[in-house]
């Protein structure tokens, strides 16, 4: 569905990374695969070190860290937040709410609104629309949106396709009420039938978690894997990316009256490398303005990756320059959609490490 | 076949007649062939031609090749 926005914009972007970093070389010693096999997929797949959280670090730790970091710093005063929105496939807890662990740990307004939302590569997409969306009320002016996930704690080490790829990560993007005239296209899709290609099996009310689901077993792939640990089948995950994704991109650009060359960035979820240059070259955009390099760098953080990809790759220039970008998320649903809009004057565009107490 | 026995040198392509349905190569022993054909010919391979038919058997690896070629 083709969507359009015209109360927001983002003001400020804060990228969370747990400081314990993992080197592809130090996983080997986990997989069932030859160690030739496994760098020559480290070399394409563009693997090379992943941020990794302390087994007790939750995404509450994670965001909370980042809104006390940005209000010491000056840059935010938390009583001035009219919502916060988490996204996350790993909360704290099943109840309550991860936003409302939040909002009590941050001493938030009781008129602050909370809400969490499920979702997972495409999770910075849905937020950012449910953001702006709320901007519409007259009452919320600036919206805090938390991206984190500690998904690491879901993927065995055992599986060569999946942990050497994976980070754990929050990030706070702040969102407040644009001038009137900012308009910002998207486009947003599912399909929930092929919602098997990405997916937990145990843990949740259908599967509960058991000393059962959680037997590593060999998925006749070399890769060992539990029950309660996350299943991909890269093969039909790679064929939707290639398949889905193009056109969906082509269209919002239409629908928003741009060309691709009218982008100075396409800020994609970031899968892995080798899958971003297809996307790229599908796109007909340059590998240079289609960043590719998170999953190499910090690791794939799921709905994270789109803010990381931004904090990374522009920096600091975003507190100056004004730039046009297309963000885009695609994965667990399936779900996929996309935004384009412009940037400027971010009052913070930045990353920082967390330290485990 | 010199690119297939550097990514599964412990496999017997020349046994096989179909490398997928055989498990000679799993999908990312795929992308390690794709990114190997992409610089070996100088070519790039969409991303919707990275199917298993595409891949199955030597032919099929030289017929994909063969279009791409023939595209730039």
């Amino acid at each position: 569905m083709n969507l359009v926005f015209e109360a927001g914009r983002i003001t400020g972007n804060l990228v969370v990374l747990p400081e314990t970093e993992q080197r592809f070389e130090d996983d080997m010693v986990n997989f069932d695969f030859p160690r030739e096999r496994s760098l020559k997929l480290k070399e394409v797949m563009g693997y090379d070190r992943h941020r990794i959280a302390g087994e007790r670090t939750c995404v509450s730790d994670l965001a909370g860290f980042g809104l006390r970091t940005l209000a010491e710093r000056g840059l935010l005063d938390v009583a001035s937040l009219d919502a916060l929105i988490v996204v996350t496939q790993t909360p704290d807890y099943w109840i309550p709410p991860t936003s409302c662990v939040l909002h009590g740990a941050l001493g938030l307004r009781e008129d602050a609104l909370c809400l969490d939302i499920t979702q997972g590569c495409a999770g910075f997409i849905v937020g950012l629309m449910e953001a702006l969306q709320w901007l519409r009320q007259p009452h919320i002016r600036k919206v805090a949106l938390v991206t984190a996930d500690v998904l690491s704690r879901r993927i065995s080490p055992k599986d060569r396709n999946s942990y050497p790829l994976t980070g754990d990560a929050a990030a706070i993007t702040l969102v407040e009420r644009a001038e009137p005239g900012v308009q910002v296209h998207g486009c947003l899709k599912f399909d929930g039938k092929r919602s098997a290609a990405l997916q937990i099996p145990a843990g949740g009310c259908r599967l509960p978690s058991s000393p059962e689901t959680a037997l590593l077993q060999d998925c006749g792939d070399h890769n060992l894997r539990a029950l309660d640990h996350l299943r991909m089948d890269g093969t039909a995950v790679f064929n939707f990316v290639m398949n889905d994704v193009p056109p969906m991109i082509e269209a919002l650009l239409a629908a928003a009256g741009r060309t691709r060359d009218d982008i100075d960035y396409f800020l994609f979820h970031q899968p892995n490398r080798f899958m971003l240059r297809k996307l790229a070259e599908r796109l007909q955009v340059p590998y240079e303005r289609v960043p590719d390099w998170v999953t190499g760098t910090w690791g794939n953080s799921n709905s994270v990756t789109i803010p990381a990809a931004l904090a990374g790759t522009l920096g600091a220039g975003a507190q100056t320059n004004r730039y046009t970008v297309c963000f885009a998320g695609f994965g667990v649903g399936l779900t996929w959609g996309g935004l384009v809009m412009p940037l400027e004057r971010l009052a913070f565009n930045d990353v920082v490490d967390y330290r485990e107490p | 076949m010199r690119l297939l026995t550097d990514i599964r040198p412990d496999a017997d392509f020349s046994a096989s007649r179909d490398f997928l349905k055989d498990g000679m190569l799993d999908s990312f022993d795929l992308v390690a062939l794709v990114s190997g054909l992409d610089s070996r010919f100088g070519i790039a391979i969409p991303g919707v031609e990275i199917v298993p038919e595409n891949f199955g058997s030597l032919d099929a690896i030289e017929a994909l090749v063969r279009r791409q070629l023939a595209r730039r």
